[in-house]
């Protein structure tokens, strides 16, 4: 199984690596991890004509807590994040919790966050999180850069907002706030598989211990990642409770629509859906120091 | 497209065509058949070397090209001066291969994870391993050689300790 033939281009500057795109517009892919990129290329699922390379562009590696956000360059990489002074401080539980599920601890070497983002498989975990935890995404163009929330970046099953010429230089994830905590579960066949079913929880409390802000969001449940709008709604306003969750979790069992295959029937993930909402919140809850919510 | 890579300490210019993937280059055109390809998808880990030597990378989801001006380690580069490496005596006396497919791939994962855990706890060891596949063994005594190659590793410091 090898790729389709194509042309290598080792940018070594931001501006190289636009310069690129720019120039070859639909028929260039950017190569960063390369950790589905490369395997869907092997499978010819993708047949780029131009790979620009941006693993020598040194300054895109970067992890930095800046403005109440924690910043991440297009080559920062998994294992990096996992190891990052951000994530062991232990104020990005949601995040840590990706860290250490995503594909494999090899394939975790390579693979970015902003790759992820970008490949937008409708089983991949970064999008599930990054929408619990309303990150957003610089992109870069000739014109300059814009700023999308993920709700906006994320198009469709391994499409984004990205255009033709541009490249997705940067994720901000909202550093939490005081009494926030947040959560990430799935469900899989073997360590590496896609996920079988994937949910993603963060909850604000306010003082009074009311839930005050929520990002529910669950993956291989439709063509790409989503938002559970309607688990957000009915967990804010309430005390942590089971009866909360629970309208969370069936929220997320109503939502879903998952398409059957090997690691599962459509009702089976519908079902694991809203369970793994409920789980979500759980260890959410718990690490807000909720013990067992009743 | 020009290629120059170390591989085992042995410096390799090479042309190669930018979808050459590592594994199949080593293999090929630098005639290294230890590193092994099993399912071709990054999914198993036969094919996991080392690049610049602390990192373990799948190398059939990497180019050729990628590794320009890296060095790569590959199963022929661990043993030194005629000594087995210490996880490949580790791997022999634990018993840890029995077809030898997964073994090149499961030393060279093992060694990268010592390097940044010295001291690991078994389930560490597990976790640290699931991305490589062994349908022999049933993995308990390859969690056993990195065990050994761990307290052996961790008891030869790396530079000569000064006399007190």
């Amino acid at each position: 199984m090898f790729p389709a033939a194509f042309d290598y281009i080792a940018a070594r500057s931001r501006d190289e690596a636009l310069a690129a795109l720019a120039q070859h517009g639909g028929d260039a892919r950017v190569l960063a991890g390369g950790q589905s990129l490369i395997p869907a290329m092997r499978l010819r699922l993708a047949k780029p004509a131009v790979l620009v390379d941006i693993n020598r562009i040194e300054d895109l590696a970067y992890i930095t807590e800046t403005d109440g956000e924690l910043r991440i360059g297009a080559c920062g990489r998994d294992h990096a994040l996992e190891h990052s002074e951000a994530l062991r401080s232990g104020r990005y539980p949601l995040l840590s919790d990706v860290c250490a599920v995503v594909a494999d601890p090899v394939v975790r070497q390579l693979g970015t966050v902003v790759g992820s983002l970008c490949h937008n498989d409708p089983a991949g975990d970064w999008p599930v999180a990054a929408l619990a935890a309303r990150a957003s995404l610089v992109v870069r163009g000739k014109s300059g850069d814009r700023t999308l929330p993920i709700d906006e970046f994320l198009v469709d099953s391994y499409t984004t907002a990205v255009a033709d010429g541009e490249m997705a230089i940067e994720v901000r994830f909202p550093t939490p706030q005081a009494r926030t905590a947040g959560a990430y579960v799935k469900i899989e066949r073997k360590v590496g598989d896609f996920a079988t079913a994937a949910a993603a929880a963060r909850v604000t409390l306010a003082e009074d211990g009311t839930i005050a802000a929520a990002g529910i969001a669950i993956g291989a449940a439709g063509p790409n990642a989503f938002r559970v709008v309607e688990a957000e709604k009915a967990l804010i306003g309430q005390k942590p409770s089971s009866a909360a969750i629970a309208a969370a979790a069936n929220a997320a069992r109503g939502a879903a629509d998952p398409i059957a295959d090997t690691r599962g029937t459509v009702a089976y993930k519908k079902e694991m859906a809203g369970v793994l909402v409920e789980r979500a919140l759980r260890k959410a809850f718990a690490r807000l120091g909720q013990g067992e919510v009743r | 497209m020009k290629v120059s890579v170390t591989v085992n300490g042995t410096a390799y210019e090479r042309d190669v065509e930018p979808r050459t993937l590592l594994a199949y280059f080593l293999r090929e055109d630098l005639g290294l058949t230890g590193t092994h390809v099993g399912c071709d998808t990054s999914s198993c880990g036969c094919c996991v070397v080392l690049l610049n030597g602390d990192t373990a990378v799948k190398s059939c989801s990497m180019f050729a090209v990628q590794a320009d001006g890296r060095e790569i380690t590959t199963i022929e580069g661990m043993k030194t001066g005629g000594k087995l490496h210490p996880m490949q005596q580790a791997f022999s006396d634990q018993h840890g291969l029995q077809c030898g497919y997964c073994t090149p791939g499961m030393m060279a994962t093992a060694i990268a994870f010592l390097k940044q855990n010295p001291a690991p706890s078994e389930a560490e060891i597990r976790d640290a391993l699931s991305g490589n596949m062994c349908r022999c063994t049933g993995y308990n005594n390859i969690v056993k050689a990195v065990q050994q190659a761990a307290a052996e590793l961790s008891a030869a410091p790396a530079e000569p300790v000064a006399a007190s």
